[in-house]
């Protein structure tokens, strides 16, 4: 591990930033750290229990059996799971990728990771209820049924474009969750 | 809601893991701390990447953006508005609403709320962290691209 300043020299770096930001900006100093604390608050209250549910993944589940559902082999049932898991998560689509890189871990297939990613991306179930009551049914709808199919064509699309190099490099950079 | 929901689920998972093994319980806690303080560096950058982005792209400033005859451009600063900010869906959808309402397009409104979902170009340095520069642009790039196409679609649905 890298010592801690060297991990932390980005954020020092946005830090400084920042407070130069209020400074020289004084009409957006309000408003910009009205959000930081809301964005905080957001941060800090959804990122706990994803943790917590991605160190008991990594207990819990056996290689095999999630090799077995989202593996290679796991074929359209791979991926409609890897939809379904991604559509029914709750938060932010940040929390999506320690997850994605614990099931990595565990032998899912890159392309259910792609389809994972996009599902939890934009086709929440919980938010297209209320996606729904605030834009009407027609406009979520037609949402959904687009999205399905641009979630499929953009999953391809990265897995024809990306090296099979990078990838085999990303599955060894989960295998560092632990 | 969403919120606690996922704290409920999280909690109950706890709860039964604790029960059925106390050892394995706390190295899946020990891990989830380790993965946790690993990322916690790009966490802190993307907050502080939110909050200058938003205190500039208010809800101000992005209604007289997408006003219903801005058009073509209207659509396209509406996805690039949605790309670069991160709002929640329980605040996004309200704000939508009453934006619509306020006047602007349809077409605008689906191009903002698609690639507010699907684009991430503040929490970029996230997502590259777990799966690299290709990928992380490479996704974020078709993801726009789509999230005008699926505007305008939604656009003429909601038209017929």
């Amino acid at each position: 591990m890298k010592p801690l300043l060297r991990r932390y020299a980005t954020v020092f770096i946005a830090a400084a930033a920042f407070i130069l930001f209020l400074l020289v900006l004084p009409v957006y100093q309000a408003k910009a750290l009205q959000t930081i604390t809301f964005q905080a608050e957001t941060m800090l209250l959804v990122i706990p229990p994803i943790f917590v549910l991605l160190g008991l993944l990594d207990v819990w589940v056996p290689r095999e059996q999630m090799m077995r559902f989202m593996g290679p082999d796991s074929g359209l049932k791979g991926g409609t799971l890897a939809f379904l898991l991604g559509s029914f998560a709750a938060g932010p689509l940040y929390g999506a990728f320690p997850v994605a890189a614990v099931l990595m871990k565990k032998g899912a297939s890159f392309i259910n990771i792609l389809i994972f990613i996009g599902a939890w991306s934009t086709t929440k179930i919980p938010m297209l209820l209320f996606e729904s009551s605030a834009l009407g049914p027609r406009f979520a709808l037609s949402r959904l049924a687009i999205d399905i199919v641009g979630i499929i064509l953009i999953a391809l699309a990265i897995k024809a474009l990306l090296p099979e190099k990078e990838v085999a490099r990303l599955y060894r950079q989960a295998e560092k969750f632990d | 809601m969403d919120t606690l929901a996922l704290y409920l689920i999280a909690g109950v998972c706890l709860a039964w893991s604790y029960l059925k093994d106390r050892q394995k319980t706390r190295i899946a806690l020990k891990k989830a701390f380790k993965a946790f303080e690993g990322i916690l560096p790009q966490f802190l950058v993307v907050l502080i990447l939110v909050a200058m982005a938003l205190s500039i792209l208010d809800t101000r400033t992005i209604s007289l953006i997408l006003g219903k005859d801005s058009g073509v451009w209207g659509v396209l600063a509406a996805s690039l508005v949605g790309a670069i900010t991160l709002i929640p869906g329980f605040v996004a959808f309200p704000a939508a609403a009453a934006l619509l309402q306020g006047g602007a397009g349809v077409t605008q409104i689906a191009a903002f709320v698609s690639s507010l979902m699907m684009v991430g170009v503040v929490t970029l340095p996230l997502e590259i962290q777990f799966f690299g520069k290709r990928a992380a642009f490479l996704r974020n790039i078709l993801a726009y691209i789509f999230s005008l196409v699926a505007a305008v679609f939604v656009g003429w649905v909601v038209s017929l």
